[in-house]
């Protein structure tokens, strides 16, 4: 009995680490679009991210923490010896948490996601055997990691597109932004809640139908684009402002929007990156409460709880900081710009989580940035920093795996 | 902590090159007050106005400097990187112009001729009121970057341009009527003076068409 409180005590510690990397710097970049283009304040932002990433993780996070716990590890290799997955588990964390600290102290450009997934497969691999590695499911998350950028870029250049031929282009743009901005709040409520409703409620135990799926969804972004429909109209115009930059009531009209999106951002990270955090821990407790692999087991509601909160925690203690860097230098996203960086981004995460793909959050809304910038929207994005970023995503998996590899063999030694 | 999201966006060049036109401007402004103060004679107030036009000369050709050290090969933007050096090019002629022309001016302790001094003030004016227009224009640049080149912006700016050349049509026309007066009278000047005053206004006539040069550059990239 003791060993297992050890293990549960251990993984909840490196959980918490883990939760804190992410908090401080995954959540602080998906948030600091919204500061960045003024739709939100740092404390606002924070407040955002803590309801909405909560909500996500538990709405909506079942198919990706489920991924993680088992779907890279063939946990029937393992029905003989479960210890060995806690310890891999163990590892698994403690390296990813390690790595993202490592790498946000040398400002290197790392995803947690592929920490965490190049870690799990390290561990399973180098410890286990080859075989103990899922590597049709390991494909399909690596293919899943070129489709999502890809796939928020297309989705971000249509959104932009769409924004300067029916809003910037026009005559009267800030008549045509009153007009159509509420479309666009309809769409980001309806396509973020119509994927929860139908992929993710059935891990909180809520069956509705599909036709009753579509209505509820509806219902929702309907009363969302009447929200924002009231406060847009509240917006007068500051001739003042306009003399300057004649898209300053228009862009403010896109910042009403953006406070949408950006509860959408922050939803879908928690659908999917709180899963990094708290798919091992739910593991390791998981194997120490029943001693044995269990394929079905629910999620105690106290590990998403510990993940959400040490999210909440690392955003408001390192995060902020890194929203306000990141916020003061990427005045290029204006709220039109950054609302279709964001629901483009949104959208693709949200159908990932849906699908049980654990993806990075960054390189989708980097992904979405680089699809604005196609559509002629963004004035200089840097191809050096881009190709880095690719690079680092590389990088990350070996070391996520190597880290893993020596952790796992600690473990093994020093553990009962 | 450098931070990667952060680090996508390349330093934008659309606002220094709105706030380079400006300096161009207030540069080519000085024109007036310095001419003012040299046909009445008063040196010691134009040599103060040829500092400040210096002074600025300097700070245009510094933020140009750091604009183009901005502008790396390797940034991906809505309009080729080449263009917008050439804008900031001839933005920059503006002042250059300037200060030779009040240089020139300033050295040899020129006379403008009585006969024409007004002639040639408001032709200087009329200079400036190019520039000016051409600062109008380019500082429509963000617009364009948000609206994507087209629309209803790219009007508002082809008028702007279309004013300009206007503009520009006038400073010729005034340049021809008072190259006309100059030859009335370069008779009664001292050969050496009268050859300086036709370049003088030559060089005064090239502030209006850098400025064009400004709008020509600006059509470009509406082209894209």
């Amino acid at each position: 009995m003791e060993a297992e409180l050890v293990y549960i005590a251990l993984a909840a510690l490196f959980g918490i680490f883990m939760a804190w990397g992410i908090g401080a710097n995954d959540v602080a970049n998906a948030m600091a679009t919204s500061v960045g283009s003024k739709a939100l304040t740092i404390k606002q932002a924070i407040l955002v991210a803590a309801i909405f990433e909560f909500l996500g993780a538990v709405l909506a996070g079942g198919e990706v923490t489920s991924t993680i716990r088992k779907g890279i590890v063939d946990a029937d290799l393992l029905s003989g010896s479960p210890e060995l997955l806690v310890y891999g588990m163990l590892a698994s964390l403690l390296s990813a948490g390690t790595w993202l600290f490592i790498a946000s102290k040398n400002g290197w450009p790392v995803s947690t996601t592929h920490s965490i997934v190049g870690a799990i497969v390290g561990f399973a691999a180098a410890g286990i055997g080859v075989d103990a590695v899922q590597w049709g499911k390991v494909a399909t998350i690596v293919m899943s990691w070129i489709a999502s950028p890809l796939t928020a870029g297309f989705i971000a250049y249509l959104i932009y597109q769409s924004v300067q031929r029916l809003i910037l282009r026009q005559d009267d743009p800030l008549a045509m932004a009153k007009r159509y901005v509420p479309v666009y709040m309809f769409f980001a409520a309806f396509t973020i809640t119509l994927v929860t409703i139908l992929k993710g409620l059935k891990h909180v135990g809520l069956k509705i139908d599909l036709a009753e799926s579509y209505m509820l969804a509806t219902a929702i972004a309907v009363a969302i684009a009447i929200i924002g429909s009231i406060a847009i109209r509240r917006i007068q115009p500051d001739p003042k402002a306009e003399k300057s930059q004649h898209f300053y009531t228009v862009e403010r009209v896109f910042g009403v929007l953006m406070v949408i999106t950006a509860c959408g951002m922050a939803f879908a990270h928690g659908s999917n990156d709180v899963a990094n955090a708290i798919g091992p821990l739910a593991a390791v407790v998981s194997i120490a409460q029943t001693g044995q692999i269990a394929a079905k087991s629910a999620l105690p509601i106290w590990v998403l709880a510990l993940g959400g909160g040490g999210i909440v925690i690392g955003l408001a203690t390192y995060g902020r900081h890194v929203i306000a860097t990141v916020g003061k230098k990427i005045t290029q996203l204006t709220p039109s710009r950054g609302f279709a960086a964001e629901l483009a981004a949104a959208t693709t995460i949200v159908i990932a989580s849906g699908t049980g793909m654990p993806i990075s959050t960054t390189h989708t809304l980097v992904g979405a940035v680089l699809g604005v910038g196609l559509a002629r929207g963004i004035e200089a994005i840097d191809l050096r920093v881009v190709a880095r970023i690719f690079v680092s995503w590389v990088v990350t998996i070996p070391a996520g795996a190597f880290l893993s590899i020596v952790f796992f063999f600690i473990f093994k030694t020093v553990l009962p | 902590m450098a931070n990667m999201l952060a680090n996508i966006f390349g330093s934008s060049p659309v606002r220094p090159l709105e706030k380079h036109i400006g300096i161009a401007f207030r540069c080519a402004k000085q024109l007036h007050g310095f001419f003012a103060a040299a046909i009445k004679g008063n040196w010691e107030k134009a040599a103060t106005v040829r500092g400040e036009i210096e002074r600025l000369e300097h700070e245009a050709d510094d933020l140009k400097k750091k604009i183009r050290l901005g502008l790396p090969k390797s940034l991906f933007m809505p309009v080729p990187r080449e263009d917008l050096l050439e804008l900031l090019l001839v933005q920059d002629k503006i002042a250059n112009r300037t200060k030779d022309v009040s240089g020139i001016v300033m050295g040899r302790k020129m006379q403008i001729p009585p006969e024409i001094a007004d002639q040639f003030l408001e032709f200087v004016d009329r200079n400036v009121d190019a520039a000016k227009q051409a600062r109008k224009s380019v500082r429509e640049l963000d617009e364009l970057f948000t609206a994507g080149f087209r629309g209803a912006e790219v009007a508002l700016v082809e008028e702007l341009i279309e004013e300009l050349d206007r503009i520009e049509t006038d400073t010729d026309d005034k340049q021809a009527a008072l190259r006309a007066e100059l030859f009335k009278i370069e008779e009664s000047m001292n050969p050496i003076d009268a050859v300086f005053m036709y370049q003088v206004i030559e060089l005064t006539g090239e502030i209006a068409d850098m400025a064009e040069r400004v709008g020509r550059r600006l059509e470009l990239l509406l082209s894209h």
